[in-house]
């Protein structure tokens, strides 16, 4: 970081503001001089704590109190609607201590209609938003009103957003902003990354400032009583022992991986919490209202623990948080550090962070991300900076339209400028353009096959009124639907939401899990799922999906390692030393060099695993692969799970030898073919389809009953594979489903480090297995297999109900 | 006569039928071929009112099937129960090579049109034939009848397929078209009508099952 600017900025700071930190007892960081004498674009990579958030905003404080200004002045997006209510908590204070009379707002998808109608006559100062509603906001034919008096935009947690295409749409609305507005300045906040330079030129470009990282952190693996479960978990057996480490900390942030994670792990501890302890629950289905309590519970210090997913990860501001627990394995070195990030925000002293495994393989997981740690072996990005996604450049062409007609070149132009987009072609650009505006269809028979039309040169939106529908399917994020959930009767109380594949398979009289309550599930009512507290029972179920995260590669080397040396189990606790010690007696340890291979029965299916430890993507191609010489064998593969270690896939035979079947050259044959029909492609097609405006998004309320209900994206897919299979989503398709697999080349490359093959053949499911069987993420195989199995059911439910001579 | 392979036999209403895994249904002593729910039309339907531009080959790929079947069967009469196109717009909609087909199919065998709920204008409502009466929605006390319109589908292994309802009162068919959604074979309305007996899987082979199911 330059001196010279530091200083500058010293110069610069007005002294009202100079005086605010005096009154606080508060010393300037050097990077927070630095941001506010900043000219141009700044990218500032700062650990969690070390005052990040103010420094984006100095700038904008010291403007706004040298000038006064007329409109919005600045634009804060952040990836999580939390973190907006959050800094318009703490910007409030320093905003009154100086005198400014200034109005900051929030508008996200939880803004009321009428305010959101107001904010875009009348704009304040200061709005806090997240890209889909910025989106939103510049898809209006308000915009340039809106828009155009704006200096500043302050980009939060830029390396979460860069990690997806929600960056992506974020980069093109940028470039729409500085066209609308001349001499805008942009300040971008960023966790540690391995590669500050990419970052900044992904953003477009900026200069890079590095803040003092702070000294090491303090991490460890909780001491626990009881050893962990075999498989699966959510550290459940750890409760008590988190419970007391609880008890001896000021303030701890419990992290789990999953929302149903955090469910059970939340009621766990209320079971132990024999001293009352308030502790709470924070996760992205829980409603508004109960996450907003919590919130404002933890900031007014009521609170002396929160078990939270991914939803509080962000570098929300906390206070006084000075221990973070993670329960079940991080997955990701950095995003270990990250975490470990929110614990003590005085950010001179180290952060103090405890690991809790929640089954025996995390256990090696945990021990070789902390030997990691120690080493500074970071995770790289092997994906660094991809160009941004086509389907979402799509969604902007209808954006576009909708807030007015637009000029071709100009616009090709304008996205050109967005970091992630510099290098598209005007030929991919005319692609996108064409899909916008007519589907992009080889046949295409009639005028009102058009959604944009070209007249006197710009295109229009044919008609005016698909702009609602082009709104509403806006956003990059292709989650699951999500369903309300309510307490049953009049009014109500919302209680969150459950994935609608959830809400499916219940039953009136079910229980599951709901804000750490049991709740028993009575109707669905207008797309509601209506429940009543049922303390007294049991949950039967609490599966609804959170967010799915992969072990890094370098993690997954370092445990193949340490499963391979015996000598160096000293490292593992006892428990999971006897956990290797009878994989090795019932079948073999995997080792490096190798590629070991299980073959065992499980019910009526044969099970094959495949230890390759090559990470997610790569099992999940070396799964497509196996099951395609498997369905030649005319063994039947059902389907398989890929995780970061191993690959496993159940069939209606089992297969004898593996050798054979991973033989690089038979392998190869027919590939293509075969990925073009399976299921990762259907769910990459899904997305694609999804962002670039071909499928719409289903809204609870205008859902039609029945038969009516949606259209089948695989049928989608497969007729246009079949009538024309170049069409522009296909392409894309391919290229995403691409990404999330990976190419052969990294397959063979497997199969040369680990040349000898080691077929084991089990009595049942071994040790090593049996966590893969509790993976979310089944991939299946529709072929012969599933024939069998359905004809097979078919027979059974006939014989069952004395029918078979109806067969 | 068809028998085996892709399709399944029974006896409804006094009669011998053949369900076959395509979705159609065959009755041999009338040498007749019945398709429900083609939907002709549907993504132009959709692309006219201003909703999404699906890809506008499905009516070509619903022909094309409902040709094979004809082909495979080879009957002397075909019975399209109703929505056959997805509105009367999308009737006049068609492309030339798609009415040529539908024209073409026409010509091949008797067809009769039964007017469904999406294309009132067309044909009649309904058809009585040997004991039986052919129409585009089961009428409740009316039967026996063979209807469509609710589009039944059913899940098994984990996977879900269009599937025929076959009760005392009422046989109710799978849609033909390619983009139809479809209705949970348990759902009340076709509870109510078909509370117990078979259900016809469709796909490489049709298989029975019991109704209900457990």
């Amino acid at each position: 970081m330059s001196e010279a600017a530091q200083a500058l900025g010293a110069e610069v700071m007005p002294r009202e503001i100079a005086a605010w930190f005096a009154a606080q007892h508060w010393q300037p960081h050097p990077h927070q001089l630095d941001l506010l004498a900043a000219q141009g674009d700044v990218l500032l990579m700062a650990p969690t704590g070390g005052g990040k958030t103010l420094a984006g905003f100095l700038p904008t404080l010291a403007q706004l109190l040298q000038d006064p200004h007329e409109g919005l002045h600045t634009l804060y997006v952040s990836p999580l609607k939390a973190l907006t209510h959050d800094i318009a908590r703490n910007l409030s204070r320093p905003v009154a201590d100086l005198g400014l009379s200034i109005r900051i707002e929030d508008r996200t998808g939880d803004t009321s209609q009428t305010r959101r109608a107001r904010q875009r006559v009348d704009p304040p100062e200061i709005l806090l938003t997240t890209p889909e509603s910025l989106a939103l906001m510049l898809s209006y034919p308000e915009a340039p009103r809106i828009f155009g008096a704006l200096k500043r935009v302050v980009i939060d947690e830029i390396h979460a957003l860069a990690e997806s295409k929600r960056g992506d749409q974020l980069m093109l609305g940028l470039a729409r902003l500085r066209s609308l507005a001349q001499g805008l300045q942009v300040a971008a906040l960023s966790a540690t990354v391995e590669n500050p330079p990419a970052l900044a030129r992904w953003m477009g470009g900026a200069r890079v400032v590095e803040a003092d990282p702070g000294p090491p952190p303090d991490i460890a693996m909780l001491d626990v009583a009881r050893p962990p479960p075999w498989s699966g978990g959510g550290g459940r057996h750890a409760a008590q022992d988190v419970m007391d480490a609880i008890a001896a900390a000021r303030l701890t942030l419990v992290f789990v991986n999953t929302r149903a994670q955090a469910e059970l792990f939340f009621q766990a501890l209320w079971a132990v919490n024999d001293a009352n302890l308030p502790i709470g629950l924070h996760h992205g289905s829980l409603a508004r209202e109960t996450r907003a309590r919590v919130e404002a519970a933890m900031a007014a210090g009521a609170l002396r623990a929160v078990v939270a997913t991914g939803s509080l990860d962000l570098g929300i501001d906390w206070g006084d948080v000075d221990l973070v627990i993670q329960v079940a394995a991080p997955k990701n070195i950095k995003r270990l550090v990250q975490r470990i990030g929110r614990a003590n925000h005085r950010y001179d002293a180290p952060s103090r962070a405890r690991i809790v495994p929640a089954n025996r393989f995390e256990v090696i997981e945990c021990v070789a991300a902390l030997q990691a740690v120690a080493a500074h072996d970071l995770d790289g990005e092997d994906d660094a900076r991809r160009p941004g996604g086509l389907d979402v450049l799509c969604q902007q062409i209808l954006l576009t339209a909708c807030a007015g007609p637009f000029d071709a070149d100009a616009l090709f132009a304008e996205i050109r400028t967005a970091g992630p987009y510099g290098g598209v072609s005007r030929a991919a650009f005319d692609d996108c353009l064409d899909f916008a505006a007519t589907g992009g269809y080889a046949l295409r028979a009639y005028d009102r096959w058009q959604r944009l039309v070209q007249r006197d040169g710009l295109w229009h939106l044919r008609d005016p009124r698909a702009a609602r529908a082009i709104r509403m399917n806006i956003g990059t994020i292709t989650d699951t639907e999500k369903l309300k959930v309510r307490r049953s009767g009049r009014g109500g109380a919302p209680l969150g939401e459950v994935e609608e594949a959830f809400a499916a398979q219940l039953s009136p009289g079910d229980t599951f899990l709901m804000g750490g309550q049991t709740v028993r599930y009575d109707r669905l009512r207008d797309m509601v799922v209506e429940v009543t507290p049922n303390p007294s029972r049991q949950p039967k179920i609490a599966v609804f999906s959170g967010t799915k995260l992969a072990t890094s590669t370098r993690l997954s080397e370092r445990v193949l390692a340490l499963i391979g040396d015996p000598g160096a189990w000293d490292a593992l606790p006892g428990h999971t030393r006897e956990w290797l010690e009878l994989q090795r007696e019932i079948s073999v340890l995997p080792q490096p060099g190798t590629l070991t291979c299980e073959t065992f029965l499980r019910g009526d299916q044969a099970c094959l695993v495949a230890y390759s430890f090559a990470g997610r993507n790569a099992n999940q191609t070396l799964g497509l692969l196996l099951t395609r010489r498997m369905e030649q064998a005319g063994l039947g593969p059902l389907g398989f799970i890929a995780s970061d270690y191993a690959v496993l896939i159940w069939s209606v035979d089992p297969v004898d030898d593996p050798a054979p079947f991973l033989a690089p050259d038979s392998l190869r044959e027919g590939l293509a073919d075969w990925l073009a029909g399976n299921a990762v492609m259907k769910r990459a097609f899904r997305d694609v389809a999804t962002v670039a405006g071909l499928l719409q998004r289903n809204l609870p309320g205008q859902r039609k009953s029945g038969r009516q209900a949606t259209f089948s994206s695989d049928i989608i897919y497969d007729t246009l594979r079949r009538h024309d299979p170049d069409h522009l989503l296909l392409r894309l398709t391919r290229t995403e489903a691409m990404r999330g697999l990976v190419d052969f080349g990294r397959i063979e490359q497997m199969l040369a480090d680990r040349p000898r093959i080691v077929h084991a053949r089990a009595p049942h499911v071994t040790p090593l297995a049996a966590p893969l069987l509790l993976e979310a993420g089944r991939v299946r195989i529709e072929g012969e297999g599933a024939e069998r199995l359905i004809e097979r059911e078919a027979a059974r439910l006939m014989a069952e109900a004395g029918l078979a001579d109806l067969m | 006569m068809i028998e085996g392979g892709a399709g399944y036999g029974f006896r409804f209403g006094g009669q011998h039928l053949v369900a076959r895994g395509s979705g159609t249904l065959y009755w041999p002593d009338q040498d007749m071929l019945i398709a429900a729910d083609l939907h002709l039309g549907k993504s132009e339907r959709m692309a006219r009112r201003g909703g999404t531009l699906l890809p506008p080959f499905e009516t070509r790929e619903t022909l094309a099937r409902l040709g094979a079947e004809l082909t495979a069967t080879r009957p002397a009469r075909l019975v399209l129960l109703g929505d056959i196109f997805d509105d009367d717009l999308a009737a006049h909609a068609l492309t030339e090579t798609d009415r040529a087909t539908l024209d073409a199919i026409a010509a091949r065998v008797e067809t009769l049109f039964l007017a469904g709920n999406h294309d009132v204008a067309s044909g009649p409502v309904d058809w009585a034939c040997a004991g039986l009466v052919l129409r585009h929605i089961a009428v409740s006390g009316q039967g026996p009848d063979i209807s469509g319109h609710y589009h039944p589908k059913l899940s098994l292994a984990g996977r879900s397929r269009p599937v025929f309802l076959v009760g005392r009162d009422h046989l109710i068919l799978p849609a033909f078209g390619h983009y139809t959604g479809g209705l949970a074979h348990d759902a009340p309305v076709l509870r109510a009508l078909v509370p117990a007996g078979l259900a016809v899987l469709t796909g490489r082979r049709a298989l029975p099952l019991p109704l209900p199911l457990r």
